[in-house]
């Protein structure tokens, strides 16, 4: 029977933010800080359990207690309430080079940083060359770290990092830096990792990362964990509460062409927030000009949610040249179908003169699902046929 | 490699540790009286880490200066000159037979008590970036601290047998072997008492900023209490019978006298010499010494839990 490699018990955490940190500060102010101090509750009864050979994603916008959960299962942080049991040897990628030194060299760090993430000299030794052979920086190896490039000194911490036989790696955020071959070879080594049975767990911003290396997914709001489940589950319920967010963000201001009643529909005319692959879907809404406008041109793009342009077209493109308009007009693009995969998407439409700047633009006018059944990865919903010979 | 091939799903990979391996509890409180031993056999797994703290700190200290480890011996004997030439000549405190390694015996041990506090208060908060990313015993910071300044000491000590060369071969005084364990005993009663404060000012230092200026004016306090350029019988026929007890308490006083007992045997038999029971003494320090250093390194233990979000 597999027992857990990692169990969280209600797991709660407690910031207290205190401004005075002078011993003089402190006794002017120790009554009032006291009364004064904040309380902030980082973590939230947070409970947990983690299979040997999982891959972990916590995902949650700023402030909502990834780092921190990280940081109380790699030991760094003790939480307030509760506890956390685990077992095997572990790796944190919390910050790569943390304990790099800028006035030594490459291969001074490179035992240093190696000790500190719990390796021996004798193992050091055996890895050296590896480690230097994927950093791919033999060169400047025995050069000062203060003198290297930001890559080369991600490169060798990272070098460095893969090197420790983990059976646990948290992985935090560090998949961001560094050029793209890099992060391609980062995320070659993790997927090493998983096929070793070895078990991750991942903070990200990146959906798509998410998505595409864990099998299980943690959503935390506030400190609480809001879903457990399914990655394709947990990113939904991430980009719904997000969508949320946005559209208490509308403006008022005074357009000579004003934009309103932004909505999409579908093969029944009506609106729906998720609508399933492939069918018809439109996007309909109003112009309200106040005195005539005649040289006018109306546009929409179509976006999902990391800001990539899926597609955008407006009047102009289209050769159809509009009427001056007085009063209200309804404008309406229609697509037959649209073939993009899973995910949120979102609506930006604009009115334009034919040449110059906007009458009237809102980003992320509205917004919509596409549910789809296949787990591929990607941005188009593709129907492919296998064939093996 | 294919994308959809990386999801590992449910199939277990090759199992690391013994599947049944019972799941330990991290960070789990200990309670204040006991835990000593497991901080203990922790540091001493990382025994290796230690080793390498120690090296960094003597690396960074001096790279890039073309000196490099002559500084730290240059200080203490720019200061033995002066002292020798101000106190010894232009004061008339000469009448210390050869005074220079007198002097010498107190500087040595002073310098690597107040490296060793001076350095540890500091290492917890210097070291924040790694406290706050990587989890290892952070007791390793202020012991770390203690390493590089007993590796300054070795140097020091160099200096003081070629002294006792010089001057034995001048007065035809040589170190009695017999006192050899003294120096020894003190040395240890140093280390572990500069450990024991070094740590609890090392904790405290993260929540209290002040602590690392406050310790340059208790050090300097501190070396004025000490008789490292003056000598005890002095103070014992100035101060009253009971401040003179209190003067004596001091854990360095008792240092430095064994230092001169054997270093500086010019001194022996002479009034300039400290008459009271020097083993005695260190004995007694050394057990209050380990007392204080388990209570401080509970008092770290407790403290460190919260080190990575007050940094």
């Amino acid at each position: 029977m597999n027992q857990p490699v990692i169990r969280v018990t209600d797991v709660s955490k407690k910031f207290v933010i205190r401004k005075d940190k002078s011993l003089k500060e402190r006794l002017v102010n120790s009554r009032r800080s006291r009364a004064h101090a904040e309380e902030f509750w980082a973590l939230r009864d947070v409970n947990l359990e983690l299979d040997p050979g999982h891959t972990l994603g916590l995902i949650g916008g700023n402030g909502s207690g990834k780092s921190t959960l990280l940081k109380i299962i790699g030991g760094i942080l003790t939480p307030t309430t509760g506890y956390v049991e685990r077992r095997g040897r572990l790796a944190a990628l919390l910050e790569l080079g943390a304990g790099f030194h800028g006035d030594l060299t490459g291969r001074e760090n490179v035992y240093l940083n190696a000790s500190i993430l719990g390796l021996s000299k004798a193992q050091t030794d055996r890895y050296f060359d590896s480690i230097v052979d994927f950093s791919g920086i033999e060169q400047f190896i025995d050069t000062q770290v203060k003198f290297y490039s930001s890559g080369m000194y991600v490169r060798l911490a990272f070098a460095v990092a893969i090197h420790v036989d983990p059976e646990i790696l948290l992985v935090d955020e560090v998949l961001a830096v560094g050029d793209e071959p890099f992060q391609r070879k980062c995320l070659d080594r993790i997927k090493q990792f998983q096929g070793e049975g070895r078990t991750i767990i991942l903070v990200t911003h990146s959906l798509e990362q998410v998505r595409q290396m864990c099998d299980r997914v943690v959503l935390l709001n506030s400190g609480q964990m809001v879903v457990d489940g399914d990655p394709g589950e947990a990113v939904r319920h991430f980009r719904e509460a997000n969508s949320e967010q946005d559209h208490a963000l509308q403006e008022h201001t005074e357009h000579a062409l004003t934009i309103s009643g932004v909505r999409t529909f579908g093969d029944d005319g009506k609106q729906h927030p998720i609508y399933p692959v492939g069918t018809p879907l439109g996007v309909e809404f109003q112009v309200t000009a106040e005195h005539e406008v005649s040289d006018w041109a109306a546009g929409i793009a179509l976006t999902d949610a990391s800001g990539l342009l899926i597609y955008g077209t407006n009047t102009v493109l289209q050769e159809i040249t509009p009427e001056p308009v007085t009063g209200k007009r309804t404008v309406r693009f229609r697509f037959d179908q649209l073939p993009v995969s899973d995910g949120q998407y979102f609506i930006d439409v604009a009115v334009h003169p034919k040449m110059g700047s906007d009458y009237h633009r809102i980003a992320r006018a509205a917004s919509f699902q596409i549910s789809n059944d296949a787990n591929d990865p990607g941005v188009v919903a593709l129907n492919p046929h296998v064939e093996i010979e | 490699m294919t994308v959809a091939s990386t999801r590992p799903g449910t199939t277990a990979g090759p199992a690391f540790s013994e599947p049944d391996t019972p799941l330990q509890r991290i960070n789990a409180p200990r309670g204040f009286w006991r835990g000593s031993t497991d901080t203990l056999a922790e540091i001493w797994r990382y025994r290796e880490l230690l080793g390498n703290l120690v090296r960094k700190e003597l690396k960074v200290k001096y790279k890039d200066s073309v000196l490099g480890f002559v500084w730290s011996l240059l200080m203490p004997l720019v200061q033995l000159g002066v002292y020798w030439l101000v106190i010894g000549k232009f004061l008339g405190a000469g009448a210390i037979p050869t005074y220079g390694v007198y002097i010498f015996c107190g500087l040595a041990t002073w310098t690597l008590f107040s490296e060793v506090l001076s350095t540890a208060t500091t290492s917890v908060v210097f070291n924040a970036g790694l406290v706050k990313k990587v989890y290892f015993p952070r007791e390793l910071f202020p012991l770390a601290a203690v390493g590089a300044a007993l590796v300054n000491f070795c140097f020091q000590l160099v200096i003081l047998l070629v002294a006792d060369v010089i001057a034995g071969a001048s007065s035809g005084k040589w170190p009695n072997i017999e006192y050899l364990p003294m120096p020894i005993l003190g040395l240890i009663v140093l280390v572990v008492w500069a450990a024991g404060i070094g740590m609890l000012l090392s904790a405290a230092n993260v929540y209290l900023r002040d602590i690392e200026h406050l310790i340059g004016v208790v050090l300097m306090l501190w070396f004025w209490v000490t008789p490292i350029i003056y000598n005890v019988t002095r103070v014992s026929t100035t101060l009253p019978r009971a401040l003179y007890q209190v003067y004596l308490m001091n854990p360095m006083a008792a240092v430095v006298f064994s230092f001169q007992k054997f270093f500086w045997p010019q001194g022996s038999g002479t009034p300039y010499e400290f008459s009271g029971d020097i083993y005695g003494r260190l004995g007694l320090l050394l057990v209050f010494g380990l007392v204080f250093l388990w209570l401080a390194q509970r008092v770290f233990a407790r403290a460190q839990g919260n080190f990575a979000q007050e940094l």
